[in-house]
């Protein structure tokens, strides 16, 4: 069962520590890290058998942050999780720092594979699904898309291999927050019908509002028991949630929090009161 | 083939020696014996197993065999997955699209991240033919030397390809191997062993060292004979490693040479001449030329006949030779 209350508060925590290491950084990006911080709580903090201690544990579960830009949210997720100290999370992307301003996977423990160019996470996540199913392990793999990064044509080449090769121990999630660089994505390209293309390309679709922790949990579980095919969340997400002033803003897609904005923005999380 | 197939065993790579055969050929066969050695190597292609020689593969082990259908951006990212759950991924189709079409996820996703993917691409060069520009890669080799962590190599027959094949599978990182369409001779001596960044030499000249790799080995080899005939002293040595360089190789040929000529089936740009242009002109320079394809598209035609087209010929090579040595 899962602790509702404790996974909030691990949200909560993750959204501190992302608009914290971000303003100290002056730059990467606010709005997908925020979107999808319950997310990626769910899952380090619920669903994914992992061992920080033992980051290269052959029966691990794999995460790939396919939407590489996020990484403030999963760098928060391994430093709560015990992958490294937190104290790293100060030298995002700066000189000589293991966290680079995308994920690489040579320089941090915890990271599955070097993210950043969008599109190419899905067609990775496919590989490690059909790694693991070989070796007969009962492994699962997760991949965080963004919405916006489902325009890029790979990830469609990678929703028909995943359905050709049945891999139902691979759960993909959107961070459908409906914002990208240069405005809604229903303006820039349009992406919709998310869910109906996924259906589609033989998928077992769920549509579940991303940053309800209940629905999140009860998604996850439920993908469990899904047979023979791959299944897409579609988890309609507010940009920058959490921060009033940074959610729905598109202009908060890839710059960080000012530290009049980080105070506000810790002021209303809390300011890790409650700390986990 | 269909005897080397049976009896070919990793012990037994000896048997492709001496053997006139196309390189990707030689991948085939190879790629079934490794298989049964070691269940983590598995084999991705695009649709063109047939054309690769992956199809033997597929069918000895079609549960380790996934056609990713016309899709190469996805095949190069579904083997880096596999990689990092410890498989040994092969992963095919022609080089043009292999290094071309899905080059960014070599960068990002295989290099960065140093996925132990082995992408073994045929149909590089001109001698593809028949089908034309469009499928005749002469870019490849620069496209994947350019890139951090990779390994580039163009064997030079079937010999040297089944042991390339067999090395770089017990060697941990990104490889691109470049293989040829054409039926190509045997060159490599029976007591060859490849290693990688490591040139043979069969000879070293006074005059003029060629440095060559893939067919243009066996060119460089007729040339060297007519060239020392004609009394212009010259080695040849097979460069099949592009990247890493052999630079000691290289550094040792120069200084006992009055000329290098470098030949490849490939784009004078960025490929073996270019790596040898650049290791020499800030650590030896001696004359230099390149013979290749000179910042041209190729076209359709019969792969002998488009060789002579584009200079790669021992009689380019010997011809090129004689005019330094006129002036």
């Amino acid at each position: 069962m899962a602790d509702i209350a404790y996974l909030k508060e691990m949200a909560k925590n993750l959204r501190i520590e992302i608009v914290k290491m971000l303003a100290l950084a002056g730059s990467g990006h606010t709005g997908g890290s925020l979107s999808s911080a319950d997310i990626v709580t769910a899952l380090y903090f619920y669903k994914m058998k992992h061992d920080p201690k033992n980051p290269n544990w052959h029966a691990r579960d794999r995460f790939v942050l396919s939407k590489g830009h996020a990484a403030p949210v999963l760098y928060a997720a391994l430093a709560m999780s015990g992958y490294f100290d937190k104290s790293l999370l100060n030298t995002l992307r700066k000189i000589g720092s293991p966290l680079q301003g995308h994920p690489c996977c040579k320089s941090l423990p915890g990271i599955e594979v070097s993210t950043g160019s969008l599109g190419q996470g899905l067609s990775v996540a496919n590989g490690m699904a059909l790694g693991l199913r070989l070796d007969g392990l009962p492994s699962r793999v997760y991949c965080l898309l963004g919405d916006g990064e489902i325009q890029e044509g790979q990830v469609w080449e990678a929703a028909m291999s995943a359905s050709h090769y049945k891999l139902d121990n691979l759960c993909a999630i959107v961070d459908h927050n409906n914002l990208q660089i240069d405005g809604c994505c229903s303006e820039v390209m349009d992406i919709s019908p998310i869910d109906e293309k996924f259906k589609a390309f033989g998928w077992n679709v769920f549509n579940i509002d991303g940053h309800n922790m209940e629905e999140i949990v009860k998604a996850l579980d439920e993908t469990e028991r899904i047979k023979g095919k791959p299944t897409m969340i579609v988890a309609k997400t507010i940009k920058g949630k959490g921060v009033s002033i940074f959610e729905g803003k598109v202009q908060y897609h890839g710059i960080a929090p000012t530290k009049e904005e980080l105070e506000i923005a810790l002021k209303e999380l809390g300011n890790g009161k409650n700390s986990v | 083939m269909g005897k080397i197939q049976c009896s070919c065993d990793l012990m037994e790579l000896t048997e492709l020696c001496g053997k006139d055969m196309a390189t990707r050929d030689a991948y085939g066969i190879t790629l079934v014996e490794l298989g049964k050695k070691n269940q983590n190597i598995v084999v991705l292609d695009a649709d063109l197993s047939c054309s690769t020689k992956t199809a033997l593969f597929r069918k000895n082990f079609p549960e380790r065999f996934f056609n990713m259908g016309v899709s190469e951006q996805d095949m190069i990212g579904t083997a880096a997955g596999l990689a990092l759950t410890g498989k040994i991924p092969f992963a095919s189709t022609f080089a043009i699209f292999a290094t071309g079409r899905a080059w960014e996820q070599i960068r990002q996703t295989v290099c960065y991240s140093n996925a132990n993917v082995k992408i073994v691409a045929t149909h590089g060069g001109i001698t593809v033919g028949e089908d034309g520009a469009t499928h005749q890669a002469l870019e490849d080799v620069a496209l994947m030397r350019a890139i951090p962590g990779m390994t580039v190599i163009v064997p030079a027959d079937a010999y040297e390809t089944g042991q390339c094949i067999v090395n770089i599978s017990e060697y941990y990182g990104p490889v691109y191997v470049r293989l040829g369409r054409a039926k190509v001779p045997a060159t490599m001596p029976l007591e060859y062993k490849f290693r990688i960044g490591k040139a043979y030499i069969f000879n070293i000249g006074k005059d003029v060292n060629i440095i060559a790799n893939g067919l243009m080995v066996s060119e460089a080899l007729k040339a060297a004979e007519l060239l020392n005939k004609e009394g212009i002293d010259t080695g040849v040595a097979n460069f099949s490693t592009v990247k890493p360089l052999d630079e000691e190789t290289l550094l040792e040929l120069a200084k006992k040479s009055k000329l290098i000529i470098t030949a490849e089936e490939h784009s004078i740009i960025g490929g073996l001449g270019g790596a040898v242009a650049e290791f020499l002109s800030e650590n030896y320079p001696v004359p230099l030329r390149r013979i290749g394809v000179k910042d041209t598209f190729g076209c359709s035609g019969d792969w002998k006949e488009l060789l002579k087209i584009y200079g790669l010929t021992a009689q380019n090579i010997v011809e090129v030779a004689k005019e330094f040595f006129k002036k």
